[in-house]
């Protein structure tokens, strides 16, 4: 280690004001505070001491999805073998299988991404900012397994470019970047994002099927039921299956106990507000609750806390909604964001039969909203005090 | 008036009138003016090129005419006269492409009809023809239908290729791309897209006009 400390050192004052790559500043930048704690000290201001900058920050966040992109890699292999009908497939094949699927994708994710990161921080002679480190290992999380990789690519790009370099970069977008990227996919290549086919690997090639295998999520499973107009839901999986994971689903989503392995790293560390992820929850649920009140169809008298389980709504609540730079910033403002998600994502999936999953549009609707939430919390508060004030002079 | 030496047909100063609102005053892209028909009839080539034709007739002729009769209009029922004159037009071409272009006229659908509303034609009437001479004002309403109409049919142009992998109906892109993979970008068909497409063009505008960007 000590060799690349005193190598970077020694090629250091080339990318410095005069040195032969000043162009690169930025490029050696991000590489040297990647590698090494800045020695940089804030000279002037107020002086916040933290260990924790915004690259520790991400490094947890990214830490906090592995247990999701670990149990999905798996999961990939075992939903494959699965459908083919290998039945004595280990953990480890299955993991293998699934890793070789699921690398191309995040490696995809992270070039594109980072390049042109790196493109814009040149140009406009900014440093390269670490938010694309979580973003690009959220991309390949929220994708289906099948999907084409020029695909991956370009709604990377399309997010990276349209949704935050225009607003200025990292902490100015208005849209959380991985579910732009999804958002993309979804409506440019919708079959390759939807229906029964696209969640194994193989299946959509067709490729040695077991007779009777579906591949449709419980979701589209619901969605069938409703279309055939069945008498009952009925599920090829049960809530154990959705609790631990094994279904068919986005990679990183399927697994509720997964995702709460990271959200209870993201919360021990204080990184992502409790009261977003709380409220998401609860109000996927209340929404379900009003659901069973009004019991028109079958899906409606669903129990509420299956919501809860399905599709990517945990995986949204705990790592797309909390998403500090696109959510309501005030607190009070947190809870209505976070309530407001929750219920707009089952909404749309019982009353919409054209979009199964509710919570990548529900939770990008929010982020639109977001700013106007936290207008009228901040409005009413100066209200408040205002009356306070003139009954007191009174 | 009558010693004073006439001004030649295109001068600098009417040229500038044709080609000003291709660049510098573009009624898209710099006043922002005329999103809605633009992110509606730009899904395919060959209506964004009817309707760009379209405002660009309207939009000459109702100048002239307004300019004609500028200094009869009372102020107060200006804006009146000018739907009227605006209406009358628009019926005419609305006519014209339903026995012409019929399918076209029928993609076109209500955008033909609402011209009329169309802020740019409301625009230049108010801002120019009620205080120019008749000719200038024509030139006007032709450059400013063509600025229009440059962006209709970039964007046409664009979300066609992409969206549909062809161009004013013709296939362009072959068909050994699709059996390699190759799919169509669904999302250029639909109106967001287009308003996408209007703001990457006026980012590299203003990127090439520094004098566009505001402070």
């Amino acid at each position: 280690m000590k060799s690349l400390r005193n190598y970077i050192d020694k090629i250091k004052p080339n990318f410095e004001k005069g040195g032969k790559y000043e162009k690169f500043h930025s490029t050696f930048d991000a590489f040297e505070t990647f590698l090494y704690v800045p020695d940089t000290v804030t000279k002037a201001g107020s002086h916040i001491r933290d260990v924790i900058d915004l690259k520790r920050t991400m490094f947890v966040v990214v830490v906090a999805l592995l247990p999701a992109l670990l149990f999905g890699m798996y999961n990939v292999g075992l939903q494959h073998f699965a459908a083919m009908g290998v039945a004595d497939a280990g953990v480890m094949q299955c993991f293998w299988h699934g890793f070789v699927k699921v690398l191309p994708i995040i490696i995809v994710s992270y070039v594109v991404g980072l390049g042109i990161e790196f493109i814009f921080a040149q140009i406009r002679h900014h440093e390269v900012n670490e938010g694309f480190l979580v973003s690009g290992m959220l991309i390949p999380l929220v994708m289906p397994v099948d999907v084409p990789l020029w695909m991956v690519a370009l709604a990377t790009a399309f997010a990276v470019i349209i949704g935050k370099e225009v607003f200025g970069g990292t902490g100015m977008n208005v849209f959380n970047p991985a579910l732009l990227a999804r958002a993309f996919i979804f409506f440019a290549y919708t079959p390759y994002i939807s229906g029964e086919k696209v969640w194994i690997s193989g299946l959509s090639k067709g490729e040695g099927i077991v007779d009777g295998f579906s591949g449709a999520t419980p979701l589209t499973e619901i969605a069938n039921a409703l279309a055939d107009k069945a008498s009952a839901l009925s599920f090829s999986s049960t809530p154990i299956d959705w609790f631990l994971g094994t279904i068919p689903g986005s990679i990183g989503e399927t697994s509720f106990i997964a995702i709460m392995i990271g959200a209870a790293i993201l919360l021990f560390t204080g990184i992502a507000s409790w009261r977003i992820m709380l409220s998401v929850f609860a109000g996927g649920y209340l929404m379900g609750l009003i659901f069973n009140c009004i019991g028109a169809n079958i899906y409606m008298d669903m129990p509420a806390y299956y919501h809860l389980l399905l599709g990517g709504f945990a995986f949204g609540a705990v790592f797309m909604a909390t998403d500090p730079v696109t959510a309501a910033q005030t607190n009070t403002g947190k809870i209505i964001y976070g309530l407001l998600i929750g219920m707009f994502a089952v909404l749309i999936r019982v009353v919409n039969p054209g979009y199964p999953e509710g919570m990548m549009l529900s939770i990008l609707f929010m982020n639109a909203m977001a700013p106007l939430i936290d207008h009228y919390v901040v409005e009413s508060n100066i209200r408040r005090r205002m009356k306070r004030m003139n009954v007191a002079s009174k | 008036m009558s010693n004073k030496e006439k001004e030649p047909l295109f001068s600098a100063k009417n040229l500038k009138l044709l080609t000003g609102p291709l660049n510098q005053n573009n009624p898209i892209t710099v006043q922002i003016l005329g999103i809605c028909s633009a992110l509606a009839v730009t899904a395919k080539l060959k209506p964004a090129f009817v309707m760009a034709l379209s405002v660009t007739v309207v939009c000459a002729f109702s100048n002239l005419i307004i300019s004609l009769i500028r200094n009869t209009i009372p102020s107060r029922i200006r804006i009146i006269v000018q739907l009227v004159v605006v209406a009358a037009l628009v019926i005419l071409v609305d006519q014209i492409l339903k026995a012409y272009v019929y399918d076209v006229s029928k993609q076109l659908s209500v955008f033909v009809g609402l011209i009329i509303t169309n802020c740019i034609l409301m625009g230049r009437l108010e801002a120019f023809a009620l205080g120019n001479k008749p000719w200038q004002s024509f030139l006007d309403g032709i450059g400013n239908g063509m600025g229009y109409g440059l962006i209709l049919i970039i964007l046409g142009f664009f979300r066609e290729l992409l969206g549909a992998g062809t161009l004013w109906g013709y296939r362009i892109i072959p068909q050994s791309f699709y059996e390699a993979g190759y799919v169509n970008n669904g999302m250029m068909l639909l109106p967001p897209m287009a308003l996408i497409l209007v703001g990457i063009i006026i980012w590299i505008h203003r990127s090439k006009n520094k004098s566009l960007c505001e402070k």
